[in-house]
């Protein structure tokens, strides 16, 4: 018998006529490839396409391909149908993986478009005229009260404003990556380009390095199931605090971090002892109905003298009454994963076969919220796979406040997309602990990164608010009718309450 | 100043008929009262074809297009009255003289040639002016100067004598725009925001001093030298000649210069598929 | 355009008038104009206004507005002409007079009937009009002076506005074929399908005499209904006019719509009038700060604010972002104690105005205020978002303070459009 069915998925390819034997691809590959034997003899097995390899080779020699290994084609049983079938029945076990579904379902961005002016109204030019992207996250109140001020003029009445909302100088976030699935050095990247941008990162619910204590005021700190370093300080650490419910990419199930990614400072961090598992319930035991959530909610604005709280939740079937219900219980945003959100870690046949999409979230949240009039009393912040611009602008003309970007800030800081982050091996030093792996992301060099992409996702959104002819990125928020679809069936468009195109 | 009304006819704000015009030698002058712009325009372009040098519109209010489209040298239009939009615009030589406020878009694609405003003028004054000199002599409203450009032999002039709002010199590709703030009726800033934003050629020159704030980020800011003030002073001349204004005191307080910083302010913007 | 047709096989204005005999009782169900027609999708177009105020209250000629737009024809294409006078009708000074548009005879007798059972009408006439070259398929047009009945005042409990609006919304919502232009006391909206300067020739506007005017020109891109659709938009005494296209009309109708209002013309001065509303009377902000709502001054602006007054901006700004205008617009809100205009953030539409003595002008165009005042003090350009308020001297300045209405009640009262108000509940 074979040891597996399973043949590897790449090949990878030395032109050893280029290669320097310098063994640079045997130090890069996390994932233990190469061997050095006089030159570098790899294992295709062990290959992941993450492309550390090509990109570090000084001779340009290493190629990788797919294995075109032919199977009989099945458009039913699929090859990786079939291989998953060989390595359960090897294994015994629930397939895991990380990043986000990588199935073929529709993407109803691709199925949507912009306007733009012409004639009866004029584009504006970006470029040079004002065009504003900030935004403000958080509760607000239904009308604003003012009180004359004595001398003819107006001042706020007390309470009527916008003090306690966190201002963002462009509608994008990065989504929370938890200290411990990824770097600290990773970490330090997305703090320090938030602060640079003027918007948020978020700790996701490993906790906040001491370290990053004095990025505060552009960090969410996450509460979850977990509770991982969760204290008044830790709380009291960031511009806003953030109830994890449910996120994308594995709706419903909790989280498993593996104590060999325990080392001392996520620890330290996670006030866990080292080495141990850090293990994520499912639900929070202390919410299992809305009015416990309202308990929580209002348990942590009380240890946070009243700082905006939000509620991050998978975009399921019913989103539409429990987000309405999370803003009844008085959270400031609610953050929309839909199912092709990244993760860490998880079960594949969660991750791929369970959740809704964003944009059908953001429409019927934005709806619902608007239906029964409680629009202004929260924001909605959506993610789970926010490709590019495109994405973000309609995700916003949809009706969401501001998008949470992850996998591209992975992208931006080195990710191929391998989908190895579960094996705490990365590469690129991005999901893993091992310091040799993580010492390869310079923060300075990543918060660049991170600060470049976002510039230029935000420079694209003002082009695009330029030819739609409005100039503050509020005219777009939740204007539909700036969107027309091609290609999505009549029900959708009802749903997303967009018309096609051509009406 | 409407046409005269008779009893059961509908108030028109222009009719339909040939103007009253009586000529004088070499002038012309046409009677504007009440009458609709087609048939002014095409009084003042048979009177040049019919050898008339100068044509006087006397009673203007609101009628459009005097003056565009209108080649030549040496001839000019003069107008009692509030002009209407789009003067003076393709105009390629000729002089018109306005003897009261101006509305929006004089001198819009202006090739060649001199308009002078002894009133104020509106908005999008001056917009893609290739060659020529405007002044006016009092306040000017928004995007002012917009997209000036010069081209060889080209420099367009343009000097205003009072305040002037947002978006002053945006996208200025070449020419020179003045701003004295001497003869105005608003009150605040010498300019507002969003000055020469987009500018990537031609030179602004303000009387006076801005905040950095007001300038697009694509200019610099320069105190205007001796250099400066010698390329600025003709213009200044003319305006001074034009409004019966002394030089001494347009140049009492000193001058600012704007110029961008660079001709590709946007190099660094994009990046390639 | 194409999808328009099969509605407007329906409509009066695609027959020749002999079609329609509106001296006939009845006509078929399917004849019957209905508001909707107007617009079943966004309407396009720019337009030219005009608005004119005496602070003193001194009352001036319909003929002033008349010639300000006149001046201003080539900014519409005579698809839509009409104004608002206020103080026209000293006789009738505390009636409530109602500007009606009927189809025919039926309706109008329909109309009347709800006036008996509601209002003690002391006048009711056509309203005078002469015929004009281009001015072709008027309505039937009749005015009423009156007054809610003691009686049923009393047994509903309402306020006299309300009770009036209710009475706009009943007609609107169960009489086919009639419409209330206006209905505020003192004061009439005279509009049409036509040149303003025909339009208000038609309605002899040179033969009242009011302190506020307001006017407007219209350029749709699109095929009007009927003269219901024409400009301004009323509410009691509230009349708008609004020039430019909004680019954030899709998140300004759903914002309305998450507080009730109903957007169902796809017109920015309906959204315009609902914001209104909104902001000045359920929310009671001050006209200035509405304006500042309306078109908000820039964040870099906001941020070179002294403390109190960026915080004020910042809140009002982050509040009601969803409903600022952007784009290019100019409008007038007129009313009985005077008149506010207001244009848009960066000035992308004109709005110029004028002060002679007492007198407050604006209009697209100087030309119409020269073509109007002989000797103006100043004539100026309003910065961007900068509003140009004209109060009359003794008026009350409340706005509505009388209305209890609800968003969906003030959607009928506005647009008259059945379908909005079969949302409503009208007795």
């Amino acid at each position: 018998m074979p040891i597996s069915l399973i043949q590897p998925e790449f090949k990878v390819h030395i032109d050893y006529d280029k290669c320097h034997k310098c063994g640079r691809c045997v130090q890069q590959c996390g994932w233990g490839v190469y061997n050095f034997n006089e030159r570098p003899i790899p294992d295709d097995a062990k290959c992941r396409a993450c492309h550390r390899c090509v990109t570090y080779c000084p001779a340009h020699c290493i190629t990788i391909k797919k294995n075109d290994l032919a199977l009989r084609d099945n458009a039913n049983w699929s090859a990786g149908l079939r291989t998953a079938v060989w390595r359960q029945a090897e294994t015994g076990g629930v397939m895991l993986t990380g990043m986000g579904n990588d199935k073929p379902y529709q993407s109803i961005f691709d199925h949507l478009v912009l306007d733009a002016c012409q004639v009866t109204n004029p584009s504006i030019d970006p470029l040079r005229e004002p065009m504003e992207l900030r935004t403000y996250l958080g509760r607000k109140p239904d009308a604003v009260s003012v009180e004359s001020d004595g001398d003819g003029g107006f001042r706020l009445a007390e309470g009527s404003g916008v003090e306690k909302n966190v201002k963002l100088d462009t509608p994008i976030i990065f989504s929370p990556m938890s200290y411990g699935s990824v770097s600290l050095n990773v970490h330090r990247s997305l703090a320090m380009a938030a602060e640079r941008l003027g918007i948020l990162m978020n700790t996701g619910e490993g906790g906040l390095h001491a370290d990053l204590y004095p990025y505060a005021d552009n960090v969410i700190v996450q509460v979850a199931s977990g509770r991982f370093g969760v204290n008044p300080e830790y709380l009291n650490r960031g511009a806003a605090v953030e109830i994890k419910v449910g996120q994308g990419a594995k709706p419903g199930i909790g989280g498993h971090l593996p104590g060999e990614k325990i080392n001392k400072e996520v620890s330290e961090t996670r006030m866990i002892p080292q080495g141990s598992d850090a293990i994520s319930p499912a639900p929070h035991h202390d919410i299992y109905s809305i009015e416990d959530l309202r308990q929580l909610i209002y348990s942590i604005k009380e240890a946070t003298g009243y700082k905006p709280v939000g509620v991050k939740i998978a975009a399921v079937h019913n989103v539409a009454a429990i987000a309405s219900g999370i803003v009844r219980a008085g959270a400031d945003y609610v953050y929309l994963d839909g199912f092709k959100g990244g993760t860490g870690a998880a079960p594949q046949i969660i991750r791929d076969h369970i959740g809704i999409p964003v944009e059908i979230a953001i429409a019927v949240v934005d709806q619902r919220l608007r239906d029964e009039g409680i629009r202004n009393q929260a924001s909605i912040v959506a993610a789970g796979s926010i490709r590019s611009s495109a994405d973000l602008a309609k995700a916003i003309a949809l009706g969401a406040d501001v998008v949470a970007i992850g996998s591209a800030a992975l992208m931006a800081l080195g990710c191929h997309m391998c989908q190895g982050c579960h094996t705490g091996s990365c590469s690129w030093g991005l999901t893993t602990q091992k310091p040799e792996l993580t010492r390869r992301v310079d923060p300075e060099w990543g918060a660049e990164r991170l600060t470049n992409l976002v510039h230029a996702w935000s420079h694209e959104l003002q082009e695009i608010l330029g030819a739609l002819g409005v100039n503050a990125v509020e005219s777009l928020r939740g204007s539909r009718e700036r969107l027309r679809s091609i290609g999505l069936d009549q029900q959708t468009c009802d749903i997303l309450g967009v018309k096609p195109a051509g009406l | 100043m409407a046409a005269v009304k008779e009893a059961g006819t509908p108030i028109e704000g222009y009719i339909q008929v040939d103007p009253e015009v009586t000529r004088d030698g070499d002038v012309v002058t046409i009677d504007c009262r009440g009458i609709y712009y087609k048939h002014v325009n095409e009084a003042v372009r048979s009177a040049f074809a019919e050898g008339a040098t100068t044509v006087r519109l006397t009673n203007v209010n609101g009628q459009r297009y005097i003056g565009t489209g209108i080649s030549g040298k040496g001839l000019r239009i003069e107008v009692e009255g509030t002009a209407g939009q789009d003067l003076a615009m393709f105009m390629d030589g000729p002089t018109v003289e306005i003897f009261g406020n101006a509305q929006d878009g004089v001198g819009n694609t202006m090739n060649a040639g001199t308009v002078v405003v002894h009133g104020d003028a509106g908005d999008v004054l001056g917009y893609g002016m290739r060659g020529g000199t405007v002044l006016v002599r009092g306040d000017v409203g928004y995007r002012v100067g917009i997209h000036m450009k010069a081209y060889e032999g080209h420099v367009p002039v343009m000097v205003c004598g009072g305040k002037a709002r947002d978006f002053f010199g945006e996208y200025m590709a070449g020419g020179m725009l003045v701003l004295l703030g001497m003869d105005t009726r608003i009150e605040g800033p010498l300019v507002g925001g969003y000055v020469g934003t987009g500018m990537h050629g031609g030179v602004i020159y303000l009387r006076g001093e801005v905040e950095p704030w007001q300038c697009g980020k694509e200019v610099g800011i320069f105190p205007a030298d001796e250099a400066d003030m010698k390329q600025l002073r003709p213009a200044l001349e003319r305006y001074c000649e034009a409004f019966g204004v002394e030089l001494a005191e347009v140049l009492s307080v000193p001058f600012t210069k704007l110029v961008p910083i660079s001709h590709r302010p946007y190099g660094k913007l994009y990046t390639y598929v | 355009m194409p999808r328009f047709e099969p509605l407007l096989e329906r409509m009066p204005t695609t027959r020749t008038p002999e079609f329609v005999d509106r001296t006939a009782p009845g006509g078929a169900a399917g004849e019957r104009p209905s508001y909707t027609a107007e617009a079943p999708f966004k309407i396009h177009g720019g337009c030219g206004l005009m608005g004119i105020c005496d602070e003193s209250g001194s009352l001036m000629s319909g003929e002033n507005a008349i010639r300000a737009m006149a001046v201003q024809r080539d900014r519409g294409n005579g698809l839509g002409g009409g104004f608002a006078g206020y103080g026209i009708y000293p006789e009738f000074p505390d009636h409530f007079c109602f500007h009606m548009m009927l189809h025919d005879v039926r309706a109008k007798e329909e109309a009347e009937a709800v006036f008996d059972r509601h209002f003690t009408v002391d006048l009711a006439e056509p309203m005078p009009t002469r015929p004009v070259k281009g001015i072709s398929d008027a309505p039937l047009l009749w005015r009423y002076f009156l007054k809610p009945d003691p009686h049923r005042l009393e047994e509903t409990e309402m306020s006299e506005e309300d009770f009036v609006v209710h009475v706009v919304m009943l007609i609107n919502s169960t009489v086919d074929g009639a419409f209330v232009a206006s209905s505020g006391r003192n004061m009439g909206a005279f509009k049409g399908v036509g040149f303003p300067e025909e339009i208000g020739h038609y309605y002899l506007l040179e033969e009242y005499e009011g302190h506020t005017w307001v006017g407007h020109n219209r350029f749709p891109t699109n095929t009007p209904g009927w003269w219901g659709g024409a400009h301004p938009f009323t509410l009691l005494d509230w009349s708008i006019v609004h020039n430019g296209e909004i680019s954030s009309y899709g998140i300004n109708s759903r914002y309305l719509e998450a507080f009730g209002y109903k957007c169902t013309l796809g017109t920015d001065t309906e959204v315009a009038a609902y914001l209104f509303d909104l902001m000045l009377r359920r929310h009671k902000l001050p006209i200035e700060l509405a304006c500042k709502a309306l078109a908000s001054p820039l964040w870099s602006d906001i941020d070179r604010m002294p403390e109190e007054e960026r915080a004020l901006m910042r809140s009002l700004r982050a509040v009601y972002g969803p409903g600022m205008l952007n784009g290019p617009f100019a409008i007038v809100l007129g009313h009985n104690g005077g008149m506010v205009a207001l244009n848009d953030r960066i000035k992308l539409r004109p709005l110029v105005a004028a002060r002679q003595g007492t007198i407050v002008m604006v209009a697209s165009e100087e030309s119409a205020m020269r073509e109007v005042l002989d000797a103006p003090d100043r004539v100026w350009a309003p910065r961007a978002g900068e509003p140009v308020i004209a109060s009359v001297a003794g008026a009350e300045q409340p706005f509505h303070d009388d209305l209890h209405l609800s968003a969906d009640e003030v959607s009928c009262a506005v647009t008259g459009v059945v379908e909005t108000c079969e949302t409503v509940e009208v007795n």
